[in-house]
């Protein structure tokens, strides 16, 4: 019976997607069973981050309005057999999704996987709604930055009592803050919110800290998940993310980034 | 054609390169997709229908994998046919 996870954060642009392949990624190499599902109807992403854009078939709303089967929408990773993506339409918009139909696709996914991530749209509409309504867990994802914060409690508020658990009185969705573009060097200057600073703002768990880091893109680039980097600073930090969600303990650390001969030549002679 | 162009294979492709390659590729098709209906969903039923003519195949049984490429797109359609039980025309029966 899988754990249903959906990853939020209210605003948009903060790093949800990249968050979402990054943590089914590193569930799956791991060994759990993993979906990866988009709720961003009409924006679809989620495929190209995870690199199988090409290979899209059927999607969610087929499913939702019966064109097709689960099995026939599910797409297997190339390279973690035990990796799925459920992509979203293209060319729908967020109005085919229905509660009914999402629980649907949900209870039948539960059944064939350990851990399903919901890859939620911006804002607190619709497709964020949805994306968070059966959740089981919810990873807020924040930049250290006031409007993200702000959207972010705000996030909290609605997963409190608008999701299946509040109404039902089956108890809280289990948040957790995913600290994603921290630069230790603004902190440092005093330019950028400390992590301490935000977590006695929105007073919930710490799941991670990824740092600002140039892997993201170029993984974004070539569609692999920046956790498949596991060389990289927000590749560990994301593997760090992953070990506490499964109920890990570990110790907090803010990954550096790697540097090049190049840099630390220049710092040896500085 | 410059010696920079010469000199250029694809095995130096660099991660933009790679985004900017599977980016013509994907809206390509998704521009041409947009002006005609979804035509999968269609297809599979009347693959799915012919085949049940002749045979029990269930609705889960016609399964269609695409792989788009810059060329050439390729189409598989698994059809999983039942066993012997089920195997006999339905004309026969
Ligand atoms: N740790 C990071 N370091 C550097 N860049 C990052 C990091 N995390 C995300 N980004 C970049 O931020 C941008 C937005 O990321 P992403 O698409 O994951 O956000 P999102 O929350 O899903 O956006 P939307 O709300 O539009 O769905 C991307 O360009 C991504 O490469
Ligand atoms: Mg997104």
């Amino acid at each position: 019976m899988a754990k249903i996870i959906v990853v939020t954060s209210g605003k948009g642009g903060v790093g949800k997607t990249t968050s979402t392949a990054a943590i089914g990624a590193g569930l799956a190499m791991r060994g759990k069973k993993t979906v990866v599902i988009d709720f961003d109807v009409g924006l679809r992403n989620l495929d190209m981050i995870m690199g199988c854009e090409r290979r899209v078939v059927f999607d969610f709303i087929n499913v939702i309005q019966g064109d097709a089967k689960i099995k026939q929408a599910l797409i297997t990773d190339r390279r973690l057999e035990n990796l799925s993506i459920l992509p979203t339409s293209q060319t729908r918009d967020k109005d085919a999704l229905t509660k009914e139909g999402v629980e649907k696709v949900l209870n039948e996914l539960r059944e064939q996987f350990d851990y399903i991530i919901c890859d939620s749209p911006a804002g607190i509409e619709r497709g964020a709604h949805l994306a968070m309504y059966y959740a089981d867990e919810a990873v807020v994802v924040t930049n250290p930055e006031v409007s993200s914060v702000r959207d972010s409690d705000r996030v909290l508020g609605l997963l409190s009592a608008k999701t299946n658990r509040a109404e039902k009185g089956e108890g809280e969705v289990k948040s957790h803050l995913l600290l994603t573009r921290y630069d230790p060097a603004r902190v440092a200057r005093g330019e950028m919110m400390k992590v301490d600073d935000i977590l006695e703002i929105l007073s919930i768990p710490l799941l991670g800290i990824i740092p600002e880091s140039t892997a993201v893109l170029k993984a974004s680039n070539v569609g692999t998940p920046v956790t498949f980097d596991t060389k990289s600073n927000a590749g560990k930090a994301y593997e760090d993310a992953v070990s506490r969600l499964i109920g890990e303990q570990l110790e907090m650390k803010i990954q550096p980034e790697r540097q090049g001969l190049f840099q630390r030549l220049l710092r040896r002679t500085a | 054609m410059s010696m920079l162009n010469f000199f250029r294979r694809p095995r130096n492709l660099t991660s933009a390169d790679s985004a900017k390659e599977r980016l013509q590729i994907l809206l390509s098709h998704e521009r041409t997709d947009r002006s005609s209906p979804e035509y999968l969903p269609m297809l599979q039923r009347d693959i799915l229908e012919v085949i049940q003519r002749y045979m029990r195949v269930g609705d889960e049984g016609v399964d269609i994998k695409l792989e788009r490429g810059e060329e050439l797109s390729t189409l598989e359609i698994n059809i999983e046919l039942p066993g012997k039980s089920g195997a006999e025309a339905r004309g026969a029966a």
